[in-house]
């Protein structure tokens, strides 16, 4: 089942296309990996699909119903954050749950705030003021006021954002708890593309508004196609070397050392090829990850 | 909407800045008190030096009534400004703080935020305004007493029997009421526009200020403007204090010199809300949240 | 300061029948005042002052011979003229420094009245003059003018009803002078007022009055010391 389907938007501010038709489905229990780098156009993305913003062109629909003529339906269904955890600093974390479960139709007992207090590991601050908190526990709270109302799609943007290791990991725990445990679908945004690695199921890669590439992961990682790393003993000699060679069409424009998406078998032809033009080759590493994916489709799209 | 003014309410009432205009208003509320009842009489004796001349007034002048006037006086002017600083502050400070786009994704339409919100601002207004009548009305007839209202205004002496003051207070106070959610509005509007808390502040402190200005200026180039401006008609609470006089220069008890002077105001005043009100929900329904 | 006028009004009389006065006719007031020992009026008081605007009020006048005198309103502010405030007309009449001309008559409201005038002989007194007309067969005062050095002329006049017999006036009404009133836009705090000049206007060119409307008197039951 279709939770969410983006056709064809756009978003205009003046001249600039921050989002220039993206059209995407989620379904149901998926952990949807949104990638982009900063200023890809994610966040407008997310803040149409919550009808923050208003999209230019284009529609979209989630849970069957369209966010501009059902808003208030479909958003009963979410939970989100958005970016930084921005709340009340003069309000205690309980104060936040106890103000939020306000705002929905679902009944929120005092016990399923004190639940998502415990779920977010905040039962033990649970009446200190936010502007107490850490950014970690900030976030934390952000994510309980998402959960609070027990929605069946979780759309969490750049949730690791500022985040010290511990407070990653223990998103990412959850995160991964919510979808195979609770059975949730989740949109997740990040530039931090080896978190989504370990979280998402399918991914997206938006680029300067354009979508570059969805899918599961293990689709668009071609197993036959692998990215290796050189190390030479003269790069700029092997580059041009490269470009001069039937290996030109393999190269990733980097700003910074050698890069090549090249089939595994023909990795030993290029080492020789490259001594034989009289470059040393010290070092081949194999960078076969989602990082290397999303290099080499926004360096390609570059 | 009764869950997003609950909502409201609780975090008007949980800022420690709502409370800076409830200690403002009781501070100068006791200061003035304070000096009245210390030295009240050469005050008196001072606004009564031409009458004095003629007449001689017998009975407690400075009693509750009296005071709860001069305190109106001076501070209905300077509420506008504290009512500002939450009133602007309900859009743009959580689009500063970052909170406006939880409240906007959650299952409300716009209007219905900014419309609650309104009316938790009102109703933060409305009891400021209580508070406002505890300090300067009840406290002032309990530490003064309270007699007939003897009120000197710039051109004639109103003698208001003490049994005739009371109902004139309550519609004083809900004609305040008006004139301070005319600036709850315009803090609104100003609200709407911007993404920061000092701006709209700042900007309906000086709407306020400017307008009072072109209203209370004598000239004729300005009086063409002036019915129009909500300013113009704020301080038209006084009009309760006027009285009707027969043809026997008798004052008729329960009476008002001008009740069409205080309707026209409350239509200026109600119809500047509805504007300001109005301007306020639909930009913020076609506003980004960007912030 | 009515008390004050009122003590002028009332002492002057009781004056004429403590101290017998050369003319016949004053001889004839005073004996008729000199029934009322003490006197409680009420009555209903109404300030007409062309800067002022007032409602009616309920006022009580306790009297005491010889020179006691207080309007007390029943609860309230009391708007009273002012005036005649070193006036000690006891003193005259204890001294009996004035003398009196006859000026002839003068038809008052259809009543044909005997004018007096009264000059002080004493030229340390605060009032010039003082002229009475007096009804020579009800032995009535109805009206008074007295011209002061400091506060300027008051007149006096009165109407008798049920109470007449005392000499006891059943509506008195006094008229003053008064003075403009002004107070400081800055201290009323009525900026931008723009009727308030027509407000003025329209309370312009009116002479002050004080009436005093008696419906009862309780004469000669006693008022204790502490009511003055």
């Amino acid at each position: 089942m279709s939770v969410i389907q983006v056709n064809n938007i756009s978003k205009h501010f003046g001249s600039l296309k921050a989002v220039d038709g993206l059209s995407f489905e989620v379904q149901a229990g998926q952990v949807f990996g949104f990638l982009g780098q900063n200023g890809s156009g994610k966040s407008t993305t997310i803040r149409m699909l919550l009808s923050l913003i208003h999209p230019t062109s284009g529609s979209i629909q989630i849970f069957g119903d369209s966010i501009a003529s059902n808003r208030n339906k479909v958003l009963e269904e979410i939970g989100a954050i958005i970016e930084r955890p921005d709340l009340y600093p003069y309000l205690s974390a309980k104060e936040h749950l106890q103000l939020f479960a306000k705002l929905r139709s679902k009944k929120i007992t005092p016990s399923s705030i004190e639940d998502t207090l415990v779920k977010v590991g905040l039962q033990d601050r649970a009446k200190d003021k936010v502007h107490t908190f850490s950014l970690g526990m900030k976030q934390r709270l952000g994510i309980g006021i998402a959960l609070l109302h027990n929605p069946s799609l979780i759309i969490l943007d750049e949730p690791t954002n500022g985040l010290d290791p511990q407070g990653i990991s223990d998103i990412r725990n959850l995160i991964q708890h919510l979808a195979k445990e609770e059975g949730k679908t989740i949109l997740v945004s990040s530039h931090i593309l080896s978190e989504i690695e370990q979280m998402a199921s399918h991914i997206l890669i938006l680029h300067k508004g354009k979508k570059l590439a969805d899918g599961p992961i293990q689709t668009l990682l071609d197993p036959n196609k692998m990215i290796v790393h050189l190390t030479t003993t003269n790069d700029e000699q092997a580059i041009q070397v490269i470009l001069a060679s039937s290996f030109s069409s393999y190269l990733l424009k980097r700003s910074a050392g050698i890069y090549l998406s090249i089939p595994h078998f023909e990795i030993p032809l290029l080492n020789q090829f490259l001594i034989q033009a009289g470059v040393g080759l010290i070092n081949v590493e194999s960078r076969n990850s989602l990082e290397d994916y999303f290099l080499q489709l926004t360096s390609n799209s570059n | 909407m009764k869950s997003i003014i609950s909502f409201e309410l609780y975090k008007i009432f949980r800022r420690p800045r709502t409370y800076i205009a409830f200690g403002a208003i009781a501070a100068l509320i006791l200061v003035i008190q304070f000096g009245l009842k210390v030295d009240g009489q050469s005050y008196a004796a001072f606004l009564m030096k031409d009458i004095n001349d003629t007449l001689t007034v017998d009975g407690n002048v400075l009693n509750g009534y009296l005071i709860c006037y001069i305190l109106l006086q001076l501070l209905l002017v300077h509420v506008p400004l504290l009512v500002a600083l939450i009133a602007a502050d309900m859009i743009s400070g959580e689009a500063n703080l970052g909170t406006l786009r939880l409240l906007f994704s959650t299952p409300f339409t716009r209007t219905q935020w900014v419309l609650g919100k309104f009316i938790a601002a009102s109703i933060y207004t409305i009891v400021l305004l209580i508070w406002l009548a505890i300090l300067a009305l009840f406290l002032s007839m309990w530490v003064f007493g309270t007699d007939d209202l003897f009120l000197m205004k710039s051109n004639y002496v109103v003698l208001i029997e003490q049994s005739d003051v009371l109902w004139r207070y309550v519609g004083a106070f809900v004609f305040a009421s008006f004139s301070l959610l005319t600036v709850t509005s315009l803090g609104f509007l100003m609200s709407s526009i911007a993404n920061n808390s000092i701006g709209p502040i700042v900007g309906t402190m000086s709407a306020i200020v400017f307008f009072t200005i072109l209203s209370t200026l004598n000239i004729p180039l300005f009086s063409m403007i002036k019915p129009y401006l909500f300013t113009t008609h704020m301080n038209n609470w006084k009009e309760f204090f006027d009285i009707q006089v027969s043809d026997n220069n008798e004052a008729i008890t329960g009476s008002i010199l001008n009740v069409a002077k205080i309707k026209t105001s409350l239509i200026v005043l109600s119809t500047h809300i509805v504007l300001f009100v109005g301007t306020a929900v639909y930009i913020t329904k076609k506003k980004d949240i960007l912030s | 300061m009515i008390k004050k006028l009122f003590t002028i009004f009332a002492l002057l009389f009781y004056s004429f029948s403590s101290f017998a006065q050369a003319d016949p006719l004053i001889e004839k007031v005073s004996k008729k005042l000199a029934l009322v020992n003490d006197y409680v009026g009420e009555g209903v008081m109404k300030t007409d002052v062309s800067f002022i605007k007032a409602s009616l009020g309920k006022v009580k006048v306790y009297f005491k011979k010889p020179n006691l005198l207080k309007v007390k309103k029943d609860g309230g502010i009391s708007l009273l003229p002012k005036g005649g405030v070193s006036l000690t007309i006891n003193t005259l009449l204890n001294t009996k420094q004035y003398s009196t001309i006859s000026a002839g008559t003068q038809v008052l409201n259809g009543k044909t009245l005997t004018v007096l005038k009264l000059i002080p002989t004493d030229e340390n007194l605060d009032w010039v003059i003082a002229t009475l007309w007096i009804d020579p067969v009800e032995a009535l005062v109805y009206k008074t003018a007295t011209t002061t050095k400091e506060n300027g002329s008051y007149e006096i006049t009165m109407q008798y009803g049920a109470y007449a017999n005392y000499g006891l006036a059943s509506k008195i009404i006094f008229s003053f002078n008064t003075k403009d009133y002004k107070l400081p836009n800055g201290i009323t705090l009525e900026f931008g007022d723009d009727d308030a000049a027509a407000k003025q206007k329209a309370l312009k060119n009116k002479k002050g009055t004080v009436e005093i409307t008696f419906n009862n008197y309780v004469i000669n039951k006693g008022v204790s010391n502490s009511m003055f």
